[in-house]
């Protein structure tokens, strides 16, 4: 069965929870997507972006050094950390912006939590020359400033955040409220497979690329399929693209790894799945993290990008139908976990990612060596060394 | 317009109105800001003073729909406590002495972790008249309209200048008190202009709507409501008063006086005027 359907459902999850004025937007964007989708010319032009500008398709490698020091289970790294930008986003953001420039938008909004999706929105409309402004939560501003100055360099502008949280959550809830302004010339492209239907589409259909590189590349290096696939999950994008090729694939387990901050029984985390429960929030049903009388809590995660009460749709319906499993692991696990693979591979990972290394960092030596574990390496780490630098003390 | 009647209190006052040949005066605030027991008195406030229905805000931390002044408010009234059961039995408790239209003003989160079926009943019983959630369009209203139709609580539909003539004749079909048509492309707040276009989209809306139809999102005074009468059976007034409450807050007695004045001065403005031949001003929309 294949998901969502028309009304932009994974099972009861996912949907369009979202103002009246922003409904014709997102039909105009379910049928000029549906469009570009039968339009040969417009995957021709999309392939051929991600391979001569992108670098696609990103390294499948095999990490030795790690595997031996781990001692279980072999360990494969998707290099999404290759890709022009330092990171998986800009496979979705090539994809949105040659939509946006189809549509005929002039003005194109995102969010961005760690910057990345921020970064890769400002790449594309650079490249395309479009008008563009990124909405950041003040917090996440300061924290990853590297990414402030090369949006700010690439032309955008950067809209600093101040109400609630002054995170993500709070980011998404400003763009909304510019593109139910703007809705007339704006594109919204947005950067993780969560939101109204049909984000979780589309975000999902422009990751894809990931899974299925992997698939080809895992059946010619190793004439199989892998046994484990580790990646981390915010809103979930990277973690989406690189399962779905597999759902079919009963015998390919798949692990989504969340952010468990200061620990789950502290509260103080942003474990959507791992601890939270069904509710609407940015427009979809699926799980967030909320308190009694339905109110969004605060959350936190050493790592901008995944601090997110929120989670797309499609991983909450793979968490109930137990075809995915989601485990959190500690901000200080992850910090073990970048200096770990920065030491054995010379790769320093971003704070995302590195929640899905030190998963697997755990779940490896309790494999046989014949079993593979793929871990998605979604970012690179330079906009994080200085909070590794703060959080670390490096030998 | 044709209003189907009821016992529901908007239908009612709404009939009412047009016997009068007055628009009706819909004020928004949001209850528990600062606390729910000014809230209380700030409800016979409004009513004493002309307010034909009364929106009370139910608090949200991730308002979407709502500019500035209404997320802050929200955030007073979450500090102070309020949720939607304390809403309630605030409803319940001014109805022993009121028979204002209320109408519950939220998003469909707090409602759908109330519960859904839990929240038709208990806003029924308590005295609500009708719900609006501007976060759940049509697509996705199914189960709730259902279950506060059961309750002859009403789910008040909104429309926008973006809605398509399909989606206008789709909520024609219904019977919701009233239609909430949101006057721009926007959140709430104060704006110094009406928006360009506002009186063309409540045509095109009129021309398929037969229900009583208000216009909202950025109106704070006397002159803009009164331009909006031709067109409109209600014009709400929302962050203008919101304002007023950050303004003054716990400083009762100042608060009730400025709100009174200002909900006065609205009410008059919605009120026909005498054109000396007797006929009425707001009747003959081509007089202005």
């Amino acid at each position: 069965m294949s998901f969502p359907d028309e009304q932009g459902r994974f099972g009861v999850f996912g949907g369009m929870y979202i103002p009246e004025t922003l409904v014709p937007a997102l039909q105009e964007l379910i049928e000029a997507y549906q469009a570009a989708k039968r339009d040969p010319q417009f995957e021709t032009e999309y392939k051929t972006y991600l391979r001569d500008y992108v670098g696609r398709p990103s390294l499948f490698y095999k990490a030795e050094r790690l595997t031996a020091r781990l001692g279980g289970a072999q360990i494969h790294l998707k290099r999404e950390d290759l890709n022009h930008t330092g990171a998986h986003k800009i496979n979705n953001t090539i994809g949105q912006i040659l939509l946006a420039k189809r549509m005929g938008k002039t003005r194109v909004i995102a969010e961005t939590g760690a910057g990345q999706h921020g970064v890769a929105t400002a790449t594309a409309c650079a490249l395309f020359g479009l008008k563009c402004e990124v909405y950041m939560g003040e917090e996440d501003v300061e924290r990853q400033a590297l990414n402030v100055f090369r949006m700010q360099l690439l032309g955008a502008r950067v809209i600093s955040v101040t109400s609630g949280s002054k995170t993500l959550k709070d980011a998404i809830n400003e763009a909304i409220r510019d593109w139910v302004t703007n809705v007339q010339d704006t594109f919204y492209c947005f950067g993780t497979a969560a939101g109204p239907h049909p984000y979780p589409l589309i975000v999902r259909d422009f990751q894809t690329v990931i899974g299925r590189e992997v698939r080809e590349q895992s059946l010619a290096a190793l004439g199989r399929l892998p046994d484990y696939l580790i990646a981390c999950v915010g809103g979930g994008s990277n973690a989406i693209g690189f399962f779905h090729p597999f759902i079919e694939d009963r015998q390919v387990k798949l692990i989504g790894v969340e952010a468990g901050g200061m620990g789950i029984e502290s509260g103080l985390h942003a474990a959507t799945l791992s601890a939270g429960s069904v509710g609407v929030l940015h427009g979809a049903m699926t799980y967030i993290l909320q308190d009694p009388h339905g109110q969004i809590t605060p959350t936190h995660s050493i790592s901008a990008g995944l601090d997110y009460p929120g989670v797309g749709p499609e991983h909450s319906l793979l968490q109930h139908l137990r075809r995915a499993e989601y485990v959190a692991v500690t901000d200080a696990e992850a910090l073990e976990a970048c200096r770990l693979l920065t030491q054995t591979e010379g790769i320093i990972p971003a704070l995302e990612s590195a929640h899905a290394v030190a998963y697997a960092a755990k779940l490896a030596p309790t494999l046989p060596q014949d079993e593979v574990v793929v871990v998605n390496l979604s970012g690179r780490g330079d906009k994080d060394v200085q909070t590794i630098a703060r959080n670390l003390e490096v030998e | 317009m044709t209003i189907r009647l009821t016992n529901n209190r908007i239908d009612r006052k709404f009939a009412a109105l047009a016997e009068k040949e007055e628009k009706a005066l819909i004020t928004y605030v949001m209850a528990g800001d600062p606390d729910l027991e000014v809230t209380a008195a700030l409800i016979r406030t409004l009513a004493r003073s002309g307010a034909d229905l009364i929106e009370l805000g139910a608090p949200f931390s991730d308002p979407l729909a709502d500019g500035p002044a209404i997320q802050r408010a929200g955030q007073r009234a979450l500090a102070a406590g309020a949720n939607l059961a304390a809403i309630l039995n605030l409803v319940r408790q001014v109805r022993e002495d009121t028979d204002v239209p209320l109408v519950i003003m939220s998003y469909f989160n707090p409602v759908l972790q109330f519960g859904l079926q839990e929240f038709a009943a208990g806003a029924a019983e308590a005295g609500v008249d009708g719900v609006i959630l501007p976060d759940l369009p049509l697509e996705e209203s199914g189960r709730i309209l259902q279950l506060l139709e059961d309750q002859a609580v009403h789910l008040v539909p909104l429309l926008a200048p973006t809605s398509t003539d399909d989606k206008i004749n789709r909520v024609a079909q219904g019977n919701n008190g009233f239609v909430y048509c949101v006057s721009l492309t926007g959140v709430t707040g104060t704006r110094e202009n009406l928006p360009a276009g506002v009186e063309l989209f409540l045509q095109r809306v009129r021309r398929q709507i037969k229900q009583p139809v208000a216009v909202g999102f950025g109106i704070s005074n006397p002159q803009q409501a009164r331009k909006l009468t031709p067109y409109a059976d209600g014009v709400i007034v929302g962050s203008a008063i919101v304002n007023l409450i950050e303004k003054y807050g716990r400083e009762i007695s100042r608060l009730e006086a400025e709100i009174s004045q200002f909900v006065g001065t609205l009410k008059e403005s919605l009120k026909p005027e005498d054109n000396g031949d007797g006929s009425s001003i707001l009747a003959n929309p081509e007089a202005i």
